[in-house]
């Protein structure tokens, strides 16, 4: 093992697919020469080539539709979205393309697509460019979503995505891409399964359930609140869709006490979703109602003192696991 | 390579004789509620699909909007799998997931059937560029209508074909009304092949109603795109007799117009062309006819005796690796059991 960045490690995932599989290709803006708006592509034009490394124009509804044409005929495209704020442009290609070619043609055409790129706010964006998109896709039959949150999952995650024969979105955490962690060398391969989240930190009185940025978020207000004498499980979904619900009941099991806290709107977010689950399988098990964290319900305002209001907090947290540990 | 020229054009003229027979009776099996949904017909502009497949190779794409049946049938599908998908049976050419709108047949290379207006032009772009990418000569032939060339898509489509020189040709079947909208009240310019100056793609207008002059034209562009990969378009000027949909009855047009078009049939035509080149006998012809009418009605009895999809299979073509929801996938056996519960309740 040794300590790279997220950053890094979406490269080496992105670096070692293309070498391994000539059908895959990298397209986006700014991905070859500019080496990626946020460096995730860095060296992957010298590399590999313009026929491989694709910068396009400003067009994402054309260049997301190309890949999903692409991918009709075996091609395995990897479509960089600069921020998934702007996949919105291309929400037709995404949402009606890419998981219905399958069901449409009764199986002829699967669509192995992966989508990827910065999600979720970063700081003072405002509302245009600060949108978490999870929940809207998620809600897709046909598509897959994961939001990895070390450099180890986005590194395992990114590579089972380019495997996968379906359309797989990853949504990387924008305000991450400069952490670091630990991964194996790159003469191991890691593949992290879709649909297998990981606690992320164990604990016996309350189970926090996060994902994507919000995992940080967890494991600080964790340490925290062990201060206090609250040992919480640190839950990180890692995939939306498939989500694993295993692990959430299993971790609920021994804690009997639940809050979610994600990165998205409160109404019909992944919380909502997550809470349906618990209620519906594992009733009794609960000693508290579940409580959510989420960002409020407006867009995103440039000011910074009001930006953070907007987001979770470790202040929000802390009082909502207190709450459903009615300490 | 199989030129256009060599395509016997009898067998042409029997593919168009084909297609009209299955719209009108696909028409009056969706009268009779047989078929649901929309229903988009294709009976005037069959020299347009027949044309460019005659000019084509087997393993070049094929691509096109939702006014579809045609395109199907021109590459080879049988007249009971696209039958009974209209049906919405097991048998059909989209296991009847897909209906009228979302023809689909892999093997011969015809790549849908598809909905959304324009949306459908960046797959063939990414299509095209899957040949360049591998360096294949193959071509992409995308169709599309006069309305989709005022989407977004559309025009980010030909950029990217233009920008990264890929083998695509866009035929815009320009029938003159986007549902009830004529072109001269959506598009700004006097002539739709002007859009591709914008894209420094080469254009040229098509009679739509000559079978031969489609052919050549398409031939005289793929070998062309085959020397040397680019994009080309061609708007070609055809005619629809029916309405946009079956729920249309097309007041926005005169019965003159309508009845100038029929006179200019593309099947009438190329009949009277082979005709007179001696080429084809009436006797011939009513024999093709009689023969299309047979094949479509037998179609009919095979879509109704076809099964449905069974309910069980209902999860098996939402995911390529699986045949459960992602939703459901890793979940332990009693949320599962959950699962089918509100499933069962939601049916109820």
């Amino acid at each position: 093992m040794r300590e790279i960045t997220y950053r890094q490690a979406l490269n080496e995932a992105l670096a070692e697919e293309l070498e391994r599989d000539p059908n895959v290709f990298l397209m986006g803006e700014e991905v070859a020469e500019y080496h990626g708006a946020y460096k995730v592509s860095q060296g992957l034009l010298e590399r590999f080539g313009p026929k491989r490394i694709i910068d396009t124009p400003i067009s994402e509804n054309g260049f997301a539709g190309l890949g999903v044409g692409a991918a009709m005929v075996g091609l395995r495209p990897i479509i960089e979205f600069m921020t998934f704020s702007f996949s919105l442009v291309a929400f037709d290609q995404i949402v009606n393309n890419a998981p219905n070619m399958f069901t449409m043609s009764g199986g002829q055409f699967n669509i192995p697509i992966t989508f990827r790129g910065p999600n979720g706010p970063a700081h003072q964006l405002a509302a245009t460019h600060s949108h978490a998109t999870e929940n809207f896709y998620a809600s897709v039959p046909g598509l897959k979503v994961c939001t990895p949150a070390t450099p180890r999952d986005a590194k395992g995650l990114l590579k089972t995505a380019v495997r996968d024969d379906n359309p797989v979105l990853v949504l990387e955490a924008e305000l991450l891409y400069s952490s670091k962690g630990m991964v194996e060398p790159p003469d191991k391969e890691l593949l992290i399964p879709l649909g297998k989240a990981d606690v992320k930190r164990e604990g016996s009185d309350v189970s926090i359930i996060c994902y994507a940025q919000t995992v940080p978020l967890a494991l600080k207000v964790a340490s925290q609140l062990e201060e206090e004498d609250i040992s919480a499980e640190v839950v990180d979904l890692r995939s939306i869709k498939p989500l694993d619900e295993r692990a959430i009941f299993d971790s609920i099991a021994k804690t009997h006490r639940v809050v979610i806290v994600e990165q998205d709107h409160p109404f019909c977010g992944v919380g909502a979703e997550v809470c349906y689950r618990i209620q519906r399988s594992i009733f009794d098990a609960l000693d508290a109602p579940i409580l959510r964290v989420s960002q409020e319900d407006v867009p995103m305002p440039y000011n910074e003192r009001l930006e953070k209001a907007v987001l979770p907090n470790a202040e929000k947290l802390i009082a909502a696991v207190k709450q459903v540990c009615y300490a | 390579m199989q030129r256009g020229e060599q395509r016997d054009e009898v067998e042409m003229l029997s593919l168009m004789l084909l297609i009209r027979r299955f719209e009108e009776r696909a028409s009056q099996q969706y009268q009779a509620q047989k078929i649901g949904g929309f229903c988009h017909l294709y009976i005037g502009q069959e020299a347009v699909v027949a044309g460019a497949v005659a000019a084509v190779r087997d393993d070049d794409y094929i691509i096109t909007a939702y006014r579809d049946h045609a395109h199907a049938l021109a590459r080879g599908t049988s007249t009971d799998a696209c039958m009974a998908e209209l049906f919405g049976k097991e048998t059909g050419c989209s296991r009847g997931l897909g209906g009228s709108m979302h023809f689909f047949n892999r093997q011969n290379h015809m790549y849908g059937g598809h909905a959304i207006v324009g949306a459908h032009v960046p797959l063939a772009v990414g299509m095209a560029f899957a040949i360049k990418y591998r360096g294949e000569d193959r071509v992409t032939l995308c169709f599309f209508g006069d309305g989709a060339i005022n989407q977004g898509a559309f025009h980010e489509a030909l950029n990217l074909g233009a920008l990264y020189k890929l083998p695509i040709v866009f035929i815009c079947e320009n029938n003159l009304f986007a549902m009830g909208t004529s072109v001269k009240r959506s598009t700004s310019l006097k002539q739709i092949v002007d859009r591709t100056e914008g894209y420094d793609i080469p254009g040229e207008i098509v009679d739509g109603m000559n079978f031969r002059e489609v052919r050549d034209k398409v031939a005289e562009t793929v070998d062309s795109i085959r020397k040397e990969p680019h994009p080309a378009f061609l708007e070609v000027r055809t005619y629809r007799y029916r309405g946009h949909s079956m729920s249309d009855p097309a007041s926005y047009r005169t019965k003159e117009e309508l009845e100038k078009y029929r006179l200019d049939d593309p099947i009438t035509r190329l009949r009277a062309q082979l005709t007179r080149e001696g080429k084809l006998t009436n006797e011939q012809f009513d024999l093709l006819d009689k023969h299309a009418k047979e094949t479509v009605l037998a179609s009919v009895k095979f879509a109704e005796a076809s099964p449905e999809l069974p309910l069980e299979k209902l999860y098996d073509y939402t995911y390529a690796d699986g045949a459960v929801a992602a939703g459901r996938l890793a979940v332990s056996d009693r949320a599962r059991a959950a699962d089918m519960a509100v499933t069962t309740e939601q049916k109820g």
